[in-house]
């Protein structure tokens, strides 16, 4: 294991181990809200924070945060408040952060979109010391809450207005996935970069639900992948010669159809496994008075499954 | 001992700028249960979501267990079925881990208990779906779908029960599972109240019925053309009311 003994390798593991996690942790509340794309409007946002960095000559890292934090929580109150124009007002954000991450960029001393590409796309091997510690730290408070408050981020994902009804502070969990989902835009920059980050987020998500049937499993099988894909494509990326971050994204895409195409034959065992010798299906009648039709329609789930994951 | 459960007074609301309530009046005492009537676009599904407070009113009075909305925070004693619209979120979710998330409200951090863990069972079993409890709720029939969501409303253990269009795609089983878990928790002194398209199978069970007709209310007391339904042998439930506006309320009170 030859790659462990450069310390810039170690450095990219930990920010890719760290990536892999907390990217799908936070992602898969953004899908379940159905807004799998805000990652990416995140991403474009952060760029004006980075382009700040480098004319302040401050930590693009930290910078990046500060501004990602803002603009998602201007996101979610344009989504609050805005009504039918909320869809313009947040492509303005978008493309704004992105024209302010070229125009500060560019007016910095010695600045050119140059220095702007390693944060678009990720530049793993210039990972420095101190952007691990922030990495590190933006990392922990990421699992904090999406682990601590898992069931909370669940139900106002899932139901708003019955969150709203069990007494949850529902603006607050808003506002805190949005600001979590932001930090982690910063987090992934370094490895696969801004205009992949939502990719990390959504992707795992997606490739999990194929195989899963509930929410928990969903959530481990998807950090699993993001942990899987982010270490191999370093890996990958040292030995081939290949950019990381274009390497990690192809490789989540795989796990998705490698997922996809096992999922068919999975979800028709299961029928086959339900299937004989069941009696249930033949008396029907009595069995709907008797339990409510659960038995009855026990194979609805099986054929239905195939149809309703591919959907995605 | 009749204190109002929910008490509606003046209510008005828009959406957008369209008023969809006009000054609702509506009270909703211990252990009734009051059915909201009226077409599409009466204002009857506002009405209710003006009570949680997802809509927020205009002018006029709510108050639930005689604390003002704004102020109630005491949110165990309330359970709420919302209208069923799109089957799920983005992300598969078994059918525990929908029930689990409507006994938040009695946990603390979210962190549930052998006690919370039962309470998801019994909910479970009460409509019938213990056996699909690991289950992606995807895989469910529209009726089984909204047992799951009434359920979800148990969990808590609740008081009262706010319902919102529980029968609307309903299968036949289900609605009389969904009727006689309703009367269960009537008989243990739940107060409902119930948006319905039109009274169905909850018939029996229902002691008043407020019509709206464009955010008015057009009738206030016993549920239209089913005063017969309240003669019948069956009907036993004894409901202590308030004395005001205690005429039209008697009149669907034969137990």
């Amino acid at each position: 294991m030859d790659i462990l003994d450069y310390a810039f390798m170690q450095r990219a593991l930990i920010a890719a181990l760290l990536v892999g996690i907390t990217a799908p942790a936070v992602g898969i509340y953004l899908v379940q809200r159905r807004q799998a794309l805000m990652g990416d409007g995140i991403g474009h946002v952060a760029m004006t924070g980075v382009g700040l960095g480098f004319l302040l000559s401050a930590s693009p890292v930290w910078m990046a945060t500060a501004v990602a934090v803002l603009g998602s929580v201007l996101m979610e109150l344009i989504r609050w408040y805005g009504k039918t124009r909320g869809d313009i007002a947040l492509a303005m954000l978008f493309y704004g952060g992105m024209a302010g991450g070229v125009m500060f960029i560019n007016l910095a001393p010695g600045g050119s979109n140059a220095n702007l590409t390693s944060y678009l796309f990720g530049s793993l091997s210039t990972v420095s010391e101190s952007d691990v510690t922030a990495i590190c730290l933006l990392a922990a408070f990421v699992v904090l809450v999406t682990l601590g408050l898992r069931r909370q981020l669940f139900a106002v994902s899932l139901d708003e207005e019955f969150a709203r009804v069990t007494g949850l502070p529902v603006r607050a969990l808003n506002l805190l996935t949005a600001v979590t989902a932001a930090v982690t835009v910063t987090v992934a920059m370094r490895v696969v970069g801004l205009l992949l980050v939502s990719a990390l987020m959504v992707v795992p998500v997606a490739a999990a639900q194929q195989i899963a049937k509930g929410f928990a499993t969903t959530f481990v099988i998807a950090v699993a992948i993001g942990v899987s894909v982010t270490l191999g494509g370093t890996v990958t990326s040292y030995y081939q010669d290949v950019p990381p971050g274009a390497t990690i994204v192809l490789l989540t895409i795989a796990a998705f159809l490698l997922l996809t195409a096992l999922a068919a034959p999975l979800a028709r065992r299961r029928v086959r496994r339900q299937t004989p010798g069941d009696p249930a299906e033949c008396v029907v009648p009595d069995s709907v008075a008797a339990t409510g039709g659960a038995e009855a329609e026990e194979s609805i789930p099986a054929t239905r499954r195939p149809a309703g994951g591919s959907g995605v | 001992m009749s204190e109002p459960v929910i008490s509606l007074r003046g209510v008005r609301a828009e959406l957008g700028s369209r008023p969809v309530l006009r000054g609702i009046d509506l009270t909703v005492h211990h252990g009734e249960v009051v059915a909201l009537l009226g077409a599409n676009g009466s204002g009857k599904s506002t009405a209710v979501r003006t009570v949680i407070g997802q809509v927020p009113v205009t002018a006029g009075e709510i108050e639930l267990f005689g604390t003002p909305r704004r102020r109630f925070r005491d949110w165990r004693r309330v359970g709420y079925v919302p209208q069923r619209t799109t089957a799920a979120g983005g992300v598969p979710a078994t059918v525990t881990e929908v029930v689990s998330s409507g006994r938040l409200s009695r946990t603390r951090f979210g962190m549930l208990r052998k006690a919370d863990h039962d309470a998801v069972r019994a909910a479970l079993e009460l409509v019938g779906m213990a056996e699909r409890a690991k289950d992606s709720v995807n895989a469910l029939s529209g009726g089984q779908h909204q047992r799951v969501l009434i359920a979800r409303a148990l969990a808590a253990e609740p008081e009262l029960l706010i319902m919102d269009e529980p029968m609307a795609g309903v299968d036949l089983a289900s609605q009389q599972v969904l009727a006689d878990t309703l009367e269960k928790q009537v008989s243990e002194g739940a107060s409902v109240l119930l948006v319905l398209h039109e009274l169905g199978p909850l018939e029996p069970l229902i002691d008043r019925a407020v019509v709206l007709r464009d955010g008015c209310v057009l009738h206030d007391g016993p549920p239209p053309k089913a005063v017969g339904q309240h003669a019948l042998p069956g009907h036993d439930h004894v409901h202590p009311h308030a004395d005001h506006d205690a005429a039209p309320i008697r009149t669907g009170l034969l137990g």
